[in-house]
């Protein structure tokens, strides 16, 4: 492989890594926060995606999508943690499993009635089409895009919760929820502000991967795990850990296809279960117990 | 005839006698075929096949508190060997599943070794990870599973029994053979269950650290429990492959594996026959809500969630309680 | 009444957490049949010491020897098997399981039937036997079917002392029995130790706040303080004792 053709193929891991860095950062806060593993993360994605396609088909540009549908997702995550998690927050985490496999499947057959079984693609703006003129060859506008958006989302997480206020009490809140409680901070209310910009973050990706692929039904099951994969390798919680799984896992998918022949997909599972295996806690995670 | 006689049968009528309604429940099985039509009883079949994933799921997860993501993997394994074999090797039953077990537990206890050192969350997403390894196993490797395709045109072969030849292409037929197997790996699930073995299983899931301070090594009997799990569920897997007669990947799939799981919560997880209860209920669910919508999904997931938010005993669970009153004694 | 025989040793034993050294160069002996108390301030590292000992946590350094076996960096099974038995501090049962059942566990693990998968459990005559046995020895043979999730208090501190028990042990680590335990309940459990001292051949070591229950069954008593053993001796020895005194009993 030349090197301009090596280049782009690590810009397309790049891109993959961002769209997966979104999701899977909104999945470990929520996890970090609640406590909560959500397996309805994939849908939340896939209502994204839908709505990019939707809201785009509706209003005429791409633009309000990407502004808009985020939005109602966090939305539906403000109703789902109100009324489906807040009832179970004590209760053993198995159940908290299944409940949001529940969730799965509720969100699953609402998309199925609105859209139906076809496939919707939907395409970028105009303004990104095309590909940019790059190292004597093109590589697509779009996909840069993305990358300067996972940047910026990337960048944005991380003044949130550094510089202020809430981002302090989420913190506190993650590490010892005792002790939030005890300084007073309202932890119903940060944990339905932290589930919401979680579902956010998941449908912010879920438009942005939009033009980027086919939007279909099974995008929520097969989302959610390699959000886990994410997760995991990184390290549950770990919001720079999510960085990092992403970016391998990015770079995996865009190269294993050349490297690794057919069985590519399986690799990101050993890797997964490695990871498992000698260092449960992930590259960034707290001790395992 | 004294009155005694008719006291004992009373006695035995009881309805809170439980050898009553398992008595009850055998008959109606054994005389499904001759009650209800052929659609029916492949329903009823396949419903045996569940209620055998499910139990042996049940296992692991009610009997030993540990949440598996990956159990398809074994039920997966256990119908790709049958179906295989039956295809290519040679129309011998007996052979084909004794195979689809033997690959079933030994793929169980090869990955249970990994994943009992872990505990909830991690040991739910070790199991995640291998499941979906052998799913994409099963669905990349062309030339021996078909890939995408499956595998097709399953034959249900001629069964030798001692000199007397059973065909077992009649539905009939295969509903009572799989009620045989099924009925002959419950029974010994339930030995298992209520052996000193399941004792431990009990204990390990109250409080697995304080079973090591007695001198039982925690991990050696989850990885038992998870293997014999995995066995049983082979065994689902290889009566489901000539029963479908044809199988493809998706029964490996993550979400596959939730199904049981969704089962034992429906029916009971604390319950031996919970999950059996569980499967016929959300089978039938599905049956009766596909008839009046496609989107029997989204029922489906609003029964989960309201289980797991209100009645997480299960409805065997709830009967129970009320049947027994249980709560300082236990029956 | 010491035998002679040294049932545990440690030399050197420590363990530190980050900067914080729980233990810090603990070297003890016990013979057989003794019964020590070992008392100190909160936070002196009596649970973590049982804790070395009994292999729930690993020593940054030191060794522990049973029956002149060293047993550091086993797990807890294995040690268990062994003949060290404990009860935590605070209760570790099976909730969801009865008191018959919390106690036939052990008793299963003590017998080696815990493998068997295809008989059923209550055919197993000997272990019917011990588990009434034991059940009878703490004085709950008429709660055999209660959980033990809802039992009191006082009841639960006494199944688990029956569950460690019943894996016939030669040490015994208790730590604190009379915890949340009222005054009859304190008594009940004090005569229980000293009947165990008593009838067997058994090695006590017994971690309390109470003093009355100390002074009352305690052949020796270890103080320890900040990781470190200070004074250890008789009770009257320890009682006049002014290190101690300033370090502990000041206190109540």
């Amino acid at each position: 492989m030349d090197r301009v053709m090596f280049f782009f193929f690590f810009l397309n891991g790049l891109t993959s890594a961002m769209t997966l860095f979104i999701i899977a950062s909104g999945l470990t806060l929520i996890f970090g926060v609640l406590g909560i593993l959500n397996l309805a993360h994939g849908s939340l994605f896939m209502l994204g995606a839908y709505f990019a396609f939707q809201f785009t088909y509706w209003l005429g540009s791409f633009w309000w999508a990407l502004i808009i549908a985020p939005l109602v997702c966090a939305g539906v995550g403000i109703i789902l943690e109100r009324f489906l998690l807040r009832p179970v927050y004590g209760i053993h985490i198995t159940f908290q499993l299944l409940l949001t496999f529940g969730i799965i499947l509720l969100v699953t057959d609402i998309v199925r009635f609105f859209w139906g079984v076809a496939y919707y693609t939907v395409s970028e703006p105009e303004m990104l089409m095309g590909a940019l003129p790059m190292l004597g060859a093109g590589y697509p506008r779009y996909n840069l895009f993305v990358i300067l958006m996972g940047i910026l989302v990337g960048l944005a997480i991380w003044f949130l919760l550094t510089k202020t206020k809430v981002g302090k009490m989420v913190r506190a809140a993650s590490s010892d929820k005792e002790v939030a409680n005890g300084l007073g901070i309202n932890v119903p209310q940060l944990y339905a502000v932290v589930f919401a910009f979680g579902a956010f973050l998941a449908g912010l990706a879920g438009v942005l991967a939009a033009p980027l692929r086919s939007i279909m039904l099974e995008l929520d099951v097969h989302t959610i795990i390699e959000a886990f994969a994410v997760v995991v390798i990184g390290g549950l919680g770990s919001i720079p850990g999510a960085l990092l799984g992403s970016l391998l896992l990015g770079q995996l998918n865009a190269f294993g296809i050349f490297y690794f022949s057919r069985f590519e997909m399986a690799f990101m599972y050993v890797l997964m279960a490695i990871i498992l295996i000698i260092r449960p806690r992930g590259l960034f995670g707290e001790e395992v117990a | 005839m004294g009155t005694g006689k008719w006291v004992g049968v009373f006695a035995a009528l009881n309805i809170r006698s439980k050898l009553f309604w398992i008595i009850i429940a055998i008959l109606a099985l054994a005389l499904i075929p001759f009650y209800l039509g052929d659609f029916l009883v492949v329903f009823v079949t396949e419903m045996l096949i569940m209620a055998l994933f499910a139990i042996s799921l049940n296992l692991l997860f009610g009997y030993t508190g540990l949440l598996s993501f990956g159990h398809a993997a074994y039920f997966s394994v256990g119908a790709y060997t049958t179906g295989l074999f039956l295809l290519r090797v040679s129309p011998s039953l007996p052979l084909a599943f004794l195979l689809a077990i033997i690959l079933a537990t030994l793929s169980a206890w090869i990955i249970g070794f990994f994943c009992v050192r872990l505990d909830e969350i991690y040991f739910a997403m070790l199991t995640l990870a291998f499941g979906m390894m052998v799913h994409t196993i099963l669905w990349k490797w062309d030339s021996l599973t078909g890939g995408a395709d499956g595998l097709v045109g399953i034959p249900r072969p001629i069964l030798n029994f001692f000199g007397l030849k059973i065909g077992l292409s009649s539905i009939t037929n295969y509903y009572y053979f799989t009620l045989i197997i099924v009925g002959i790996c419950i029974f010994i699930l339930w030995v298992i269950v209520n052996s000193p073995f399941g004792l431990i299983l009990k204990s390990i899931r109250e409080n697995h650290e304080r079973v090591e301070f007695v001198g039982i090594s925690m991990r050696r009997y989850r990885l038992f429990s998870f293997a014999i799990s995995g066995c049983f569920c082979g065994v689902a897997g290889a009566l489901f492959a000539p029963f479908e007669m044809s199988i493809a990947p998706d029964i490996a799939f993550w979400t596959k594996s939730a199904e049981p799981v969704f089962m034992s919560l429906l029916g009971g997880m604390r319950i031996f026959v919970g999950p059996a209860v569980g499967a016929a209920i959300y089978m039938y669910l599905k049956e009766i809500i596909s008839g009046y919508t496609e989107l029997w999904m989204i029922y489906l997931g609003a029964v989960l969630i309201g289980f797991v938010i209100f009645l997480p005993g299960g409805i065997v669970g709830f009967i129970h309680r009320k049947l027994y009153a249980v709560g300082e004694e236990t029956p | 009444m010491n035998t002679g025989i040294n049932i545990l040793e440690t030399r050197g034993l420590r363990k530190h957490f980050g900067d914080l050294a729980a233990v810090a160069g603990v070297d003890l002996n016990f013979g057989e049949g003794e019964l020590t108390a070992v008392i100190g301030p909160n936070g002196a590292g009596k649970t973590t010491f049982f804790n070395l000992v009994t292999g729930k946590l690993k020593p940054t350094a030191g060794k522990v020897y049973f029956r002149g076996r060293d047993i550091t960096g086993l797990t807890p099974y294995q040690i268990a098997r062994k003949g060290i038995s404990r009860i935590f501090q605070i209760t570790n049962l099976f909730p969801e399981l009865t008191v018959y059942e919390n106690i036939r566990v052990a008793v299963l693990s003590k017998m080696k039937e815990t493998a068997k998968m295809l008989t059923f459990d209550r055919n197993l005559k000997r272990a019917n036997d011990e588990t009434d046995r034991i059940l009878d020895t703490i004085g709950l043979s008429d709660k055999g079917n209660y959980l033990c999730g809802v039992i009191s208090h006082g009841d639960q501190r006494l199944v688990e002392t029956g569950v460690a028990l019943a894996i016939d042990p030669v040490l015994l680590l208790l730590d604190e029995p009379t915890g949340g335990m009222g005054p009859e309940e304190t008594d009940e459990m004090v005569k229980f130790i000293r009947g165990l001292i008593e009838k067997q051949d058994i090695t006590i070591l017994l971690v309390e706040h109470d003093m009355s229950v100390v002074f009352s069954i305690a052949e020796r008593i270890v103080v320890m303080h900040q990781g470190e053993i200070i004074a250890d001796g008789k009770p009257y020895e320890i009682k006049a004792d002014k290190g101690v005194r300033e370090a502990y009993l000041g206190e109540e």
